[in-house]
């Protein structure tokens, strides 16, 4: 028992003496010593981001190389957009990789993110039962599609927990105009996963990404009623994931050096490649972003921002 | 089912749950990955646990033996503390290794010692409460006995714990129940980690499970289940033996 505790009266002890030598490194870092990866080695970065990045497998396939090059730990926390981002303006990560791009934006504005770049998309997708009681198969028009499932108050399992997912799923009933409530329509609280399975098992409609309905399509009997963009479907779909770094003049802890050096390794052409190449069950889950012959000036600024309007 | 080595009986777990669907056979677990989650299970209830135990019978203790005024009303509230929720206790130390919070310099989020802290705080009142259940239950004849031989309060306090002593363990067992199986508090301030090669830093058996649910392959966590099952009737056998060969010396 004594031993025990010991130990954890040693793990506390190394933990105090890594904080300060981090603030040491920080030290070192500020006045220029540019000696590369070595300065960094043996640092942990921590990113919060969301369920569908972790959940697909897409992170453990590619951070190893990251962890190898810089010699640091990546520590992924699969929070939910809403949660990662509460975490980092909290300063408990140093880089955040998301999918609101309206949450993304708040974050910036309040000052908590710099850097962001556009990573990688793909999109949502509407499913359902095949027998579709609400006739929305084929529909062109997401909002239209919503609509429909209002108007034959047929059973809609909402994720409800603030995640990007959610957060598209309420953009899309505000665009069709339609306030959802009733006995129909239900707030899982849940992950995408747990959704997908509750609507299976009522036959409800729900909103996917596409990622995680293609790594759950075999062991659930939905469909795919209406596409995204990928497959041809409305542009509203789209799901565009994002990934900035926590602003160091907010939180002087955050590991902005190698926050930086994970946006700059992600969103190179090889990592990006190496995106576009995992797949799940056969099939391509994320389509980079970042790499652009005539980049997208939006991407680092709150959409919308223009250096002459003045509420930056 | 064997209860010796947790990690070897894995497989055994298996075989029941491949002849359902073998296509939840076919996707186990990374190599290491079983392993490193049973140890930061183990690692982080243990040490809590320990902890709790340090705290808790010495005040269970001094409870049992000295009347002071407000005692029912400290009674209460480590009654109360035993049906804390241990989510709302995960709130409470995230708030306070937060990088806001008042430990927030220690960067503790996210770790093995936030979650420790968590889990003492969830297992210290069960403990506590049925210690001192178990003391106050020893028959007053065995106090006075001890008292009329002459024992000083020390030795008459040593006669009564020792006639506790099942007792305690079954507080310590309460107590290692309540961190082993909850999810709640060491989902939000580990944040269920693994390295990206598969190796658990923060994520215990049940968040592992949690994680496996919600993407619904509610095959492997029942596998997991099944383990963290195994594993608590492995630490209930074992201190229940300790017991046993304590009273034969």
């Amino acid at each position: 028992m004594s031993i025990h505790r010991r130990r954890f009266v040693a793990a506390l002890g190394a933990g105090a003496v890594a904080s300060t030598a981090g603030c040491a490194q920080l030290g070192q870092g500020q006045s220029g010593d540019g000696s590369g990866g070595a300065g960094v080695a043996g640092e942990t970065l921590t990113l919060t981001t969301t369920t569908s990045t972790y959940d697909t497998g897409l992170l453990d396939a590619i951070h190893t190389d990251f962890e190898e090059m810089y010699g640091v730990t990546v520590d992924a926390v699969a929070q939910g957009t809403g949660a990662a981002l509460e975490s980092a303006r909290n300063g408990d990560s140093d880089v955040v990789m998301v999918h609101a791009r309206g949450l993304e934006d708040e974050f910036l504005r309040n000052g908590y993110g710099v850097n962001r770049r556009d990573l990688m998309f793909n999109d949502f997708v509407i499913i359902g039962p095949e027998d579709d009681p609400a006739g929305i198969q084929g529909m062109s028009s997401a909002t239209d599609a919503l609509t429909a499932i209002a108007d034959a108050e047929a059973a809609f399992v909402s994720r409800g927990d603030n995640s990007g997912t959610h957060t598209k799923e309420l953009n899309l009933w505000e665009a069709a105009g339609t306030d959802p409530g009733g006995d129909w329509y239900q707030e899982t609280g849940t992950g995408m996963g747990e959704a997908l399975n509750i609507a299976n098992q009522q036959g409800a409609y729900t909103l996917s990404d596409r990622g995680t309905f293609i790594s759950q399509r075999s062991e659930i009997d939905l469909t795919i009623l209406v596409q995204g963009p990928i497959e041809g479907g409305p542009e509203i779909l789209a799901n565009p994931y994002g990934v900035m770094a926590v602003n160091p003049g907010v939180h002087d802890n955050a590991n902005y050096d190698l926050a930086m050096a994970y946006i700059g390794w992600i969103t190179s052409p090889g990592v990006q490649n190496s995106i576009s190449e995992y797949q799940v069950n056969g099939e391509q889950l994320f389509f980079p972003e970042a790499v652009s012959e005539d980049p997208d000036f939006q991407q680092y600024v709150p959409e919308g921002w223009s250096s002459d309007n003045s509420d930056a | 089912m064997p209860v010796e080595p947790v990690v070897q009986s894995v497989p055994a777990l298996f075989e029941p749950i491949a002849q359902l669907s073998p296509a939840a056979f076919d996707l186990p677990f990374r190599e290491g990955y079983v392993r490193s989650t049973i140890f930061v299970s183990l690692y982080v209830s243990v040490i809590a646990v320990t902890l709790s135990t340090l705290v808790s019978i010495p005040i269970a203790i001094l409870m049992g033996f000295i009347e002071f005024p407000g005692k029912r009303f400290v009674k209460s509230v480590i009654n109360t503390g035993m049906g804390f929720p241990s989510v709302v206790v995960g709130l409470l130390v995230l708030f306070a290794v937060s990088n806001q919070g008042p430990l927030g310099s220690l960067n503790l989020i996210f770790t093995r010692e936030a979650m420790i802290m968590s889990q003492f705080v969830l297992a210290t009142p069960p403990i506590t409460a049925i210690s001192l259940a178990a003391i106050t239950g020893v028959d007053d004849g065995v106090r006075d006995a001890a008292r009329v031989l002459g024992g000083t309060r020390i030795a008459v306090a040593l006669v009564v714990l020792k006639e506790a002593r099942y007792g305690i363990a079954t507080a310590v067992l309460a107590g290692f129940g309540r961190a082993i199986s909850e999810v709640g508090s060491v989902l939000i301030v580990g944040g269920n980690i693994t390295s990206a090669a598969g190796i658990s830093k923060t994520r215990t058996l049940t968040t592992a499970i949690q994680l496996e649910a919600r993407q619904g392959q509610y095959e492997t966590a029942m596998v997991l289940g099944a383990v963290l099952v195994a594993l608590v009737l492995t630490v209930n056998a074992v201190v229940i033996r300790l017991g046993d060969s304590g009273v034969g010396r």
